[in-house]
């Protein structure tokens, strides 16, 4: 029969080897994460890195072995994301204005919050198929204003979320401030709370921006994607993430080449507006 | 204050008129953000509204057999729902499979074990994860997973877990390399970020007063997360989770390149197969406006709407209970 201390021995001996084997599995899975993303931007760049060059940047797509470009993808998706961030902009400020200032915890402000942190995480295949059926069914001809609108609803509910946190950081005593010197509540809006929060809101539009650079599905029934040069917002529109989707099955391989310098670009763009948004983000929390 | 305040502050001569006029403004500013928030609203309206609309005809001609009928047949022009809902829940159950230990572990690790100077770049390089676009994910996954599950994974479950009695038929036919465990190993890695960010979040909000007296009690770290910090933030955790099933029940892209496009059921992982979102993205192209092959297309699109708004709105809920 084992003394007490012998029995606490292996009791103590069980746990230690329960919070190591857990310690090292949780190290483990850390390092599968990491691992996967170092082998995205390996093979990213190993592949990608060959079709950069200014030729690449500065010529049209064209016909498999025409020794193309990306331009006009470039082009189309800086016009597609740069309005539809000026369109959804606005109104997801605004919403999240409500949601911070005036809805407070009333049932209207409580739904608007579920319903938009419910669309944040939507399926954005969906968004592209709504705008299918709203702007471009109606119209028989796909659009580069469709591909604008599709994209503009996924920045709405992104910028709202950023607001509304960003502005509840805003202490309330500035607000009082401001309302005891005579000023209307939306010039305390305006000119005291978003101006006090303007970094991290700038911080969520750059966050915006950095999603829907990336998106595809939205833009597949709705800007379609366009091999010549246009930059009319009544046509289709080329877009990088949709010329991607289209070159890489493709059995061409300067075509497979342009898409992987595509995606290497796209990547690096998104990447880097996140880790600028993440060094303002640190800078608004710390002042 | 005064020297930095723009012109027209309130604290500076203003007339009483320009104040009057000033104040005007409230309610039509309080309208304009209300009238923004409903328009939230309205687009969640508008996108179910529509696409019930546009599904209408699929709904109509084959009545709820839609749901339960396996074919898709252009040439017939008979169309069910039931291989890519298989398909979809199947790579997403698979996704989170893997995705939800390894969110754990990630969370775990970020919270409890690694020192400030290494949790403060993993943190970051994890959320750059999250933030890759899924198109990017889509291209790793059939240039670099594909081909080393086609020559190793595959033929290795095959040899081991393919010769095991009941699970054979999981395991069996022919290593393509893409397929349903492909597709949900992707989504794996690509959810794992969202789900360890809403982990490490909660588990950062706990007080710090219960884990200190669990530790003051002789706890190891992982009795502390497994008796103290699990516990208490469970539902969260669940919530998390399930925001992470919503990413992976709509995602598209990725889903695209890798699962092999085969509308068709099967018990083995390795057969390729359909998601809802691959479907439509597939196929649209090939259908024209207001034929039933497109409405059946949108009435996928209505199926995928209600699974994950279900999954999303419960997630928010759970998540809402504690923060």
């Amino acid at each position: 029969m084992p003394t007490a201390t012998s029995v606490n021995a292996g009791l103590a001996r069980r746990r230690a080897a329960a919070n190591l084997a857990a310690t090292a599995l949780a190290y483990a899975a850390t390092a599968v994460v990491l691992v996967a993303l170092a082998s995205i931007l390996v093979t990213l760049i190993g592949y990608g890195i060959g079709g950069l060059s200014l030729h690449t940047l500065i010529t049209d797509t064209a016909p498999a072995g025409g020794h193309g470009g990306l331009l006009n993808p470039i082009v189309g998706s800086v016009i597609q994301v740069g309005l539809a961030t000026l369109l959804g902009t606005p109104i997801g400020l605004l919403a999240g204005i409500y949601l911070a200032e005036f809805g407070g915890r009333s049932p209207l402000a409580s739904t608007v919050r579920f319903v938009s942190d419910m669309l944040l995480s939507a399926p954005s295949i969906l968004v592209g198929l709504f705008v299918y059926l709203l702007l471009v069914a109606p119209f028989h001809h796909f659009s580069g204003f469709a591909g604008v609108v599709a994209l503009a609803i996924l920045v709405v509910p992104i910028v709202v979320r950023t607001t509304e946190d960003m502005l509840r950081l805003v202490p309330v005593a500035m607000r009082e401030a401001a309302a005891a010197l005579g000023a209307p509540r939306w010039r305390v809006v305006v000119q005291i709370c978003l101006r006090a929060a303007q970094k991290g809101l700038l911080t969520g539009i750059l966050l915006a921006v950095a999603r829907i650079a990336g998106e595809t599905a939205p833009l597949l029934f709705t800007s379609l994607g366009n091999l010549n040069w246009s930059l009319s917002l009544n046509r289709e529109m080329a877009s990088l993430p949709v010329t991607i989707y289209q070159y890489a099955g493709s059995p061409a391989d300067d075509w497979v080449q342009l898409a992987w310098t595509a995606a290497l670009l796209i990547t690096a763009g998104v990447l880097f507006i996140n880790i600028v948004a993440r060094i303002g983000l640190r800078g608004q929390n710390r002042s | 204050m005064s020297a930095s305040a723009p012109s027209g502050y309130p604290g500076g001569v203003r007339s009483a008129a320009a104040e009057r006029a000033s104040s005007r403004l409230d309610p039509l500013f309080a309208g304009l953000a209300r009238f923004s928030g409903l328009a939230v609203l309205l687009l969640l309206g508008g996108i179910i509204l529509v696409m019930a609309t546009g599904g209408w005809l699929a709904f109509h001609t084959f009545g709820p057999g839609f749901l339960v009928s396996s074919a898709w047949n252009p040439v017939r022009n008979v169309y069910g729902a039931l291989a890519p809902v298989f398909g979809t829940i199947v790579t997403s159950f698979i996704g989170l499979l893997f995705a939800v230990p390894l969110a754990f572990g990630v969370a775990f690790t970020l919270t409890e074990m690694a020192p400030r100077w290494l949790a403060g770049p993993v943190g970051t390089a994890v959320e750059l994860l999250a933030a890759v676009p899924s198109i990017i994910f889509g291209m790793w996954g059939f240039f670099v997973i594909v081909p080393i599950m086609a020559r190793h994974v595959q033929p290795a479950l095959i040899h081991s877990l393919g010769k095991v009695p009941f699970l054979h038929p999981f395991f069996s036919g022919a290593p393509f390399g893409t397929g349903l465990l492909t597709g949900g190993l992707i989504l794996a890695v690509m959810v794992t970020p969202f789900i360890a960010a809403v982990m490490r979040d909660v588990f950062l909000s706990m007080p710090p007063v219960l884990k200190e007296s669990a530790y003051g009690l002789g706890s190891t770290r992982w009795e502390v997360m497994r008796k103290v910090v699990l516990p208490w933030s469970r539902s969260a955790v669940i919530g998390g989770i399930m925001l992470g099933l919503g990413r992976a029940l709509g995602e598209t892209m990725a889903i695209t390149f890798v699962i092999g496009n085969t509308n068709r059921i099967s018990a083995s992982l390795f057969s390729p197969g359909n998601t809802i979102a691959s479907l439509i993205a597939l196929e649209f192209p090939e259908s024209s406006a207001g034929s039933l092959k497109l409405s059946a297309l949108l009435a996928l699109g209505f199926v995928l709407m209600v699974i994950s708004f279900i999954t999303l709105a419960c997630s928010r809920m759970l998540l809402r209970r504690t923060g």
